[in-house]
């Protein structure tokens, strides 16, 4: 471990570390444009130039390795005028255009020229201008603004593993571009406007909204998938005008999914805003107390109650919802599952991804068991390719899920490989043999009433037999689902649906025949669901209340209210608070904290918020099962309409829009 | 100078012939199987000679198939490199140095008499379709400045009137003996000099 002096404090550095990183260690900021932490090192844009005794020259401190006896220097004139001189040389072909920058107040061009720049430029020749590229409906380009930092070009080959980007020309005449300025078609790709330190890829839905000072900021979770995703969520007034990306080493890095991102849009339209009540085959607008007393009215009649539950509900609905229906059918028929899916809640391993995300790093062998990570959990297909790149590790699948972006080994797609592996007579047993972290993935696509038992126990059996049943792991699609199974909200002896009531909270995937029954539906838009409904309530969306996720881990994460449900829409939890007075069967809680301490009380499994569950897959009961001669059929994802708020998303229509049109043209690679 | 002139018209498709091929395969050889990429810079020349001196986007695309790699990847090679021509050029491509010792001897004329003879707009092609010019940096040839490449071969030691006999004998495929236009051998001393200090 080298020593090395910054300043004049001496300090010791890991192997590997470079100088910037050790100035870093130090507490000494060095500037830096192309240089960060998750890309490979470039060295193009010298703005991390330090003093280094013995050097008769500056050294880009970003690519230098700290080595033993170093004397790094951060603050003398040498280093100033290093840094003054490459910010001019920056600026020479940069626009003064920041009033007009959508960058402006969160620039790191305009911050380091600020702090490290001189005082005014001594070139008086015109600038260069560079055209508009095109690069899909999410990225604006101002190449006028570029730097040539790529790391654009750096993520979309690294991270994203779609080696679209690349810098064609040379010298002053360099530009960044896609080939022929095609569409960047990856689930990644809006991460290159945060790592754009200037202007010039910039966020086009975002274009010209607000100013970053005039923005409210609040960090919250995401729920367009089941990773859980750590976000912020910016809004000005009630309206959320973007969302950005939180570090979460555990979670999702610094990187987010453009549906994430993007699906914000969808807050704002299609909303249901007041409560409604059908009368004469119409949706009539009416008064909660109306709502409630129809409601009331209903419940008297049957107790043949059921509730159903959607994608993007949090614990403390469901769990309300759950209770208010046992106190006034006494049944516990509330469900979660919208389609054929097959659980097994005996034990939490069984439904549970049971490998923690960041230690998708550590794996040395990957099995797909008809799974389609890159749709179904974009941030965890990004893992499984930082390890796929770092360290080769093989990735096998049953059943061909598509380009995931890095290389995939098709095994078949009949289930009975599963079998073959069990049986060792398929080649790839001596590969788990061998591998000391192998990692299962088990999709939804595969865990149907016909299939699901077949898969999860064979899985089993093999992991079991290779001592790596923590690599037991089921790929969940949706943010309630983890949710709702480890609050018991899944229902075994009857079908939910053939209840003569059923409340759906945000339940937009089922296919529902309405005769004959009563159907309540609550959430936050409008969906094919609340045209069948005889009373429509008005719920809060995934940003505009205090609630919990839980996401595929069964890691439980809090997602904080940046804005206001619209109207008189209100909270969902306290909508069946409500809703339990007037039935006169009062739910036993009255704030969210009685209501989440309740929840803690009533099911230990919880694990504390931000911790992962602490389940043992040492005691986990495995079945043996008779081989099954399936194949494996991926339900289809239409990846940016995936749930109502995407849906009502003009944003996500523009990216499926533009990803039908690369397929049709055929330039995609 | 802004970045490299690509065609407009492009042609639909491209592929080599089947002799092209054959030196492909013998191109491709040189590299491991797993590094085949690095014949990109090969290749990119065998398709330009194919193509009567020009790149189309239509063969990037055809390259970056044949070597497994993204499209731009090879685009980016064919446009850093000044050598790569990405849009049509003349049977007579005239390549002007400009580089220090040839413009201290007089490039300027010549650019001006290309200008005059061939086309107003640098890297376009003649009236006549027949000749096209563009500005390079040193070809190795400074002894005989001013010097010129037309396709694959030097004229040097030029001036204007030079320069205009060349020029003007694309049109009937006259082209002068190459080399030096002052008549000396290679880069011997005009007039037979043995010595710098005789005359």
């Amino acid at each position: 471990m080298p020593k090395v002096k910054v300043d004049g404090v001496e300090i010791e550095v890991e192997n590997g570390t470079t100088v910037l990183q050790a100035c870093e260690i130090a507490g000494k900021e060095i500037p830096r444009f192309c240089y960060h932490e998750r890309l490979s090192i470039a060295g193009n844009c010298r703005m991390c130039l330090v003093e280094m005794e013995r050097s008769p020259k500056p050294v880009a401190s970003c690519a230098m390795p700290a080595a033993e006896g170093q004397v790094i220097f951060t603050n003398t004139e040498m280093v100033k005028k290093a840094r003054e001189g490459v910010m001019e040389f920056l600026l020479i072909n940069h626009p003064l255009d920041c009033p007009i920058c959508d960058q402006g107040g969160e620039c790191d061009l305009q911050d380091q020229s600020v702090n490290y720049g001189g005082r005014s430029s001594r070139y008086e020749l015109n600038k260069r201008s560079v055209k508009e590229k095109y690069m899909g409906p999410l990225i604006k380009t101002q190449m006028n603004r570029c730097i040539h930092c790529t790391r654009c070009i750096r993520f979309a080959e690294e991270i994203a593993g779609v080696p679209d980007l690349g810098a064609i020309n040379r010298g002053e005449n360099m530009e960044i571009t896609t080939f022929l300025e095609k569409t960047v078609d990856s689930e990644l790709s809006a991460n290159v406007i945060d790592l754009c330190p200037v202007g010039a890829l910039t966020s086009k839905p975002y274009a010209f909204e607000a100013r970053p000072w005039e923005l409210t900021k609040t960090e919250t979770i995401d729920v367009m998938d089941a990773v859980g995703s750590n976000i912020r969520v910016d809004t000005k007034g009630w309206d959320v005008k973007r969302i950005l990306p939180r570090i979460n080493e555990d979670i999702n890095e610094e990187w987010i999914s453009d549906k994430t991102r993007y699906a914000c849009d969808g807050l704002s339209s299609n909303r249901i805003d007041q409560p409604y009540i059908k009368k004469e085959g119409k949706l009539i607008p009416c008064s909660w107390e109306e709502a409630f007393l129809k409601i009331s009215e209903e419940f008297k009649k049957t107790a043949n109650i059921g509730g159903l539950v959607g994608d993007l509900v949090d614990l403390e609905t469901i769990f309300s919802l759950k209770n208010l229906l046992s106190s006034v059918s006494g049944s516990e028929s509330v469900d979660f599952r919208q389609k054929d899916f097959y659980i097994d809640p005996s034990h939490p391993s069984n439904y549970l991804f049971n490998t923690p995300i960041a230690e998708i790093d550590d794996a040395d062998l990957f099995l797909l068991v008809g799974a389609n990570p890159r749709l179904e959990a974009t941030m965890i297909n990004s893992r499984i390719r930082k390890n796929f790149v770092s360290k080769k590790t093989e990735v096998f699948s049953i059943g061909n899920p598509g380009d995931q972006t890095y290389k995939i080994n098709l095994l078949g797609d009949n289930l009975s490989i599963l079998k073959d592996i069990e049986a060792e007579t398929n080649s790839f047993a001596d590969k788990i043999k061998k591998s000391k972290r192998p990692i299962f993935i088990i999709g939804e696509s595969v865990l149907n009433s016909k299939q699901g038992k077949f898969v999860l126990e064979t899985s089993k059996n093999i992991l079991k037999k290779y001592n790596a049943l923590s690599g037991l792991n089921t790929l969940h699609r949706n943010a309630s689902s983890v949710g709702a199974l480890m609050l018991g909200a899944y229902n075994t002896n009857q079908d939910v649906l053939k209840n003569e009531i059923l409340y759906l909270i945000g339940a937009d995937e089922v296919e529902i025949d309405n005769k004959n029954k009563f159907i309540i539906y609550q959430g936050s838009h409008g969906s094919k669901n609340t045209k069948i409904a005889d009373v429509v309530l008005p719920g809060a969306a995934y940003t505009e209340k205090d609630s919990l996720y839980v996401n595929l881990e069964g890691r439980v994460q809090a997602a904080y209210k940046a804005s206001f449900p619209p109207g008189d829409a209100k909270e969902d939890w306290k909508i069946l608070r409500a809703l339990s007075d007037v039935l006169k069967k009062p739910l036993k809680f009255n704030t969210i904290e009685q209501l989440r301490s309740k929840i803690f009380e009533s099911f230990s499994i919880f694990p504390e918020i931000n911790q992962l569950p602490k389940v043992k897959t040492e005691n986990l009961s495995i079945a043996s099962v008779d081989t099954l001669d399936s194949k494996v059929q991926f339900t289809s994802i239409d990846y940016y309409q995936t749930n109502e708020i995407a849906r009502s998303s003009k944003t996500m229509m523009e990216c499926k829009t533009a990803r039908e049109q690369l397929a049709k043209t055929g330039t995609d690679d | 100078m802004s970045g490299k002139h690509v065609a407009k018209d492009q042609p639909q498709s491209f592929i080599f012939s089947s002799e092209n091929l054959k030196t492909k395969d013998i191109i491709l050889k040189k590299y491991p199987e797993v590094r085949k990429k690095s014949a990109v810079m090969p290749l990119l020349n065998l398709a330009q000679k194919q193509n009567d001196g020009w790149i189309p986007l239509a063969a990037v695309q055809y390259i970056a198939d044949l070597l497994e790699v993204p499209y731009i990847k090879v685009y980016e090679v064919a446009t850093f490199y000044t050598m790569y021509n990405l849009a049509p050029v003349g049977k007579y491509f005239v390549q002007v140095c400009t580089t220090t010792p040839c413009a201290i001897r007089g490039s300027g004329k010549i650019v001006e008499a290309c200008k005059k003879y061939i086309s107003s707009k640098e890297g376009h092609l003649s009236e006549d379709k027949k000749s096209s010019w563009i500005e390079v940096e040193c070809l190795g040839a400074c002894v005989n400045a001013p010097m010129i490449q037309i396709n694959e071969d030097y004229y040097e030691d030029l001036d204007a009137i030079s320069a205009e006999k060349i020029f003007k004998s694309f049109k009937d495929d006259s082209l002068p003996k190459l080399g030096s236009q002052k008549g000396r051998k290679g880069s011997e001393p005009i007039k037979q000099r043995l010595t710098l200090l005789k005359n």
